[in-house]
Parts: structure tokens; C-alpha cells; sequence
């Protein structure tokens, strides 16, 4: 869910909205968000399996420190996704749970 | 495999406050310094500040965080200062050379001199189910909230009472979302008075002596379970959101590749870059200033670059030693009321000796 009203920051002011694909389906996002941020308003949560006991990942530091938020971005896997921004026609595919 | 390679007299890695500050003095001494990270944007952590600082003038007091990074930024860009974005520095070689990632190539960089600004990063606490996505660092929460405009989550858990703890959990509010509890494992409030006297006026509650037991949910968190330490009872709060605000680690990759001892210290973050009082590390010609050197505020790391600054140019030979030992000690003295204000005096006396011998 994006912030539209802020007390402080006032009115959202994004970069324009572009179209991404989110395991095939359309979602909006801004063009150059990180591609975390457009995901965690998406509603997703889990943005990998780990590869043993496949649990679910998500975002943490929000700094690209940390990989737990890496998503397969079109195509290339272990993408991390708090410092990849959002472009058009983008393509994420993260676990379907 | 040859890279090309460039040659500068000053390079500043990290613009956040103390990377800007440092680069800001450095030019004023007629100093061309190139300031590289790895960030779209400068100005570091402070854009995700929306809060007032304190201090005096020279520290912005009075504005909001991301105003002060802003304004950093545009001083850098009236004085010409390179600031070199989405470059990362990805090694830091003991012959002094930097190799740097842009998204387009790899390059290696010479230089004279050089600052370490690389910042710190958010520590994490390991309870079962710390690794459930809706479980963030409370920094991360705030740059997903105060800079991406995305709401963390609706209802949120913060682990740790300092000030990180509570100035995240004020700006969750603010944000549209509310706040479970606050949980605090010492007997006192951690941050300032100030901070806590707002959420008081929101009706937060700031467990004493609690401590998390686990965090539930299946793909994401949908709980947390709170011990009272003293009678073990056990409370559930249903949370979509679990932020931990526990310190913050020095990120030294950089200076410990370069060769640099580092020494620990708990109340600065653990390990934290060996450095005299003007900021010079154990190896010739490296710099650090900010949070590398010690976790503490932004306003302190502003006056750490402008002392590393400083340095860097004497040992360039672009400042006289007694104009610059002048501007040193205006430096040294406010950031002195700087760390009375923050309760935490950390200076060179106050480190113990078994502190100090702890280094590698």
C-alpha cells in the first residue's frame, strides 16, 4: 500500500506509473522505485525460498546489505530487489504461495 | 585482465553526511575530491530522516533530516564537487587502490588520500521466526516508509527503546499504521525523553523488561508472542510487522581490506575503525568519519567528515598545521556538546584500556 498523504511529506510526488509483471500478472509501479518497494505494495511478501528448507524471505535492511530480498528479475536470477529500479515491462517472478 | 585507472588526489567513499561534509572541507581548501556510492541518490541515511535535529546551527538544528541531506547535496553541486552515484566500492587494496562498479563498467582508482564514509548497518536479532518476511530492520522500515512512501505494515511490533526504536515507531504512526507495543529488555527507556513524551501522547505502550519470544506465521508474520521477564507470563499481539531497532554495525569491509586495525567497542556498534582524534586510521593516508568510526548521530558524523576533511588536506599539503589545528579545535569543542547532549561520551579517555587492547 503506497503513502498518498503524508503529515510531513505531503502529497506522494513518484516518478511517472509504469506497468510491471509480478509472475506474469500486471501491478503498478513508478518508474526507478526499487523494485522491493513496488512489490511490498504489490502485497507480496515473501520474495524467495531459501534454497534447503525453502522458507520464505522477505526484505530487511532495505540497504542491499543483506539478500534476503532477491527476486528473478526477467530472467536473471538472485536479482536484490531493494536496489534494482522499477522500469517498464519489468518482469518479477517471486514464489507463488 | 587491466582495468583503466584513474588518478585523484582525495577520494570521499559514501555520501551520506560525514562522506558530504568531509568533500565539502576538503574543497574548501582547493581540495578536487571525487565522492563515490553506490546509491541513485546522495545524502545516505539522512533522506529517510523526517524528524528534527537538535544541536546547534551547525548541525541544521531545527530542520528535518532529509532537508539536511538535501542541502548537502546542493552545497556539493554549487562547489562543483564530483559525486560519483550507483558506483559501488568494491575493494579497497592494501597499495591504496580502489576498485569501483558502475552499472556500465569496473574501474580501478588511485589516490592520495582517502575517507572511508561507508556508514553502518542494521543488526539483527535471532529469535525463532526473526527470518519471517514483515520482520525488517526498523531503518529499513523507515526507507521503505519516509523515502519509497510504502506503508511497512498495518499493525507493528518494535523490538528496542532507543532512539532509533522510538523515532521509527512515532513515523510508523505517522505513516497511517499503528503500534502494537514497544518492547524493551533493560528496565529504562533507552532514547531520549523527547521521543518517548510523543508516543506517551499517543497511548503507546513501552513494555519494560519484555523480551520476544517468537514471531508466528506462515509466509509472512502474522504474530508475536512478548515475555514479561519477571512473572514469565507470555502475551500475543497480533502484527502484521515486527521491527527491530538494536543498534547498528560499522560497516568496515572497506578499511579492514586496506589494511586498517580496528579495535571494539560495544557502545560504538563492536567493531569500529582504530582512529585518532582527527580521524586518521593506522594506515597512512586513510581517513573515516561517521558511523565507520563509532555508531553515533548524524550531526556528530557531520562534524567527524569535516575533520577527516581537514586532515586529509594537511597531509596533501594544502593547509598550513596552525590553520588548521584553529579550525580543529572549533570542531573538537562542538562535538564535544554534541556527545554531552547524546548522554554518551565516547572520547578518546573514556575508552578503556581493555577496549583499546582488543584490536586486530
Amino acid at each position: 500500500m503506497y503513502i498518498y498523504e503524508h503529515p510531513i511529506l505531503g502529497k506522494i510526488n513518484k516518478s511517472p506509473k509504469v506497468t510491471i509483471y509480478i509472475n506474469g500478472r500486471p501491478h503498478e509501479g513508478y518508474l526507478g522505485e526499487p523494485v522491493a518497494s513496488a512489490l511490498w505494495a504489490a502485497g507480496v511478501r515473501a520474495y524467495k525460498l531459501t534454497k534447503r528448507f525453502h522458507e520464505p524471505r522477505g526484505p530487511f535492511c532495505f540497504i542491499g546489505r543483506c539478500t534476503d530480498c532477491e527476486v528473478e528479475i526477467d530472467g536473471i536470477p538472485r536479482v536484490k530487489a531493494c536496489v534494482t529500479p522499477v522500469k517498464e515491462g519489468m518482469s518479477i517472478r517471486v514464489p507463488d504461495l | 585482465m587491466s582495468y583503466t585507472c584513474e588518478e585523484r588526489d582525495l577520494v570521499v567513499i559514501g555520501a551520506g553526511p560525514a562522506g558530504l561534509c568531509a568533500a565539502l572541507e576538503a574543497v574548501s581548501h582547493k581540495c578536487d575530491p571525487l565522492v563515490l556510492d553506490e546509491n541513485h541518490r546522495g545524502g545516505g541515511q539522512l533522506l529517510k530522516q523526517v524528524h528534527k535535529f537538535f544541536g546547534s546551527h551547525h548541525h541544521g538544528a531545527g530542520k528535518r533530516g532529509f532537508q539536511i541531506g538535501e542541502e548537502l547535496v546542493e552545497k556539493c553541486e554549487e562547489k562543483q564537487v564530483e559525486i560519483r552515484l550507483n558506483s559501488l566500492a568494491a575493494a579497497f587494496f592494501q597499495d591504496g587502490s580502489i576498485l569501483v562498479r558502475d552499472p556500465k563498467k569496473i574501474y580501478l582508482l588511485k589516490s592520495k588520500a582517502t575517507i572511508i564514509a561507508t556508514g553502518a548497518v542494521e543488526k539483527p536479532l535471532a529469535f525463532p521466526g526473526w527470518t519471517l518476511p514483515g520482520v525488517m530492520g526498523a531503518g529499513g522500515a523507515q526507507t521503505l516508509m519516509n523515502v519509497h512512501r510504502v506503508l511497512p505494515g498495518r499493525r507493528i511490533a518494535m523490538v528496542g527503546s532507543g532512539n532509533v526504536g522510538l523515532i521509527v515507531a512515532y513515523q510508523l504512526v505517522q505513516a497511517g499504521a499503528s503500534i502494537a507495543c514497544i518492547i524493551e529488555v533493560d528496565d529504562k527507556v533507552k532514547g531520549y525523553q523527547v521521543h518517548r513524551d510523543k508516543l506517551r501522547k499517543l497511548g503507546i505502550k513501552i513494555l519494560l523488561r519484555h523480551r520476544v519470544v517468537r514471531a508466528e506465521g506462515d509466509d509472512c508474520v502474522r504474530a508475536v508472542l512478548v515475555e514479561d521477564m519477571q512473572t514469565g507470563r507470555v502475551f500475543r499481539y497480533k502484527v502484521d510487522g515486527i521491527c527491530l531497532a538494536v543498534g547498528m554495525s560499522p560497516l568496515v569491509e572497506l578499511p579492514l581490506m586496506r589494511g586498517c586495525e580496528l579495535e571494539y567497542n560495544l557502545r560504538l556498534g563492536g567493531w569500529v575503525v582504530r582512529h585518532d582524534e582527527n580521524m586518521r586510521t593506522s594506515c597512512p593516508n586513510v581517513y573515516v568519519a561517521g558511523d565507520v568510526s563509532g555508531v553515533e548521530e548524524a550531526s556528530i558524523a557531520m562534524e567527524e567528515g569535516r575533520l577527516a576533511g581537514i586532515s586529509a588536506c594537511v597531509d596533501l599539503g594544502l593547509i598550513a598545521k596552525g590553520k588548521a589545528q584553529n579550525k580543529r579545535k572549533e570542531i573538537l569543542e562542538r562535538l564535544r556538546e554534541l556527545r554531552a547532549i547524546s548522554g554518551k561520551e565516547v572520547g578518546e579517555d573514556q575508552r578503556s584500556s581493555e577496549e583499546r587492547n582488543l584490536t586486530v
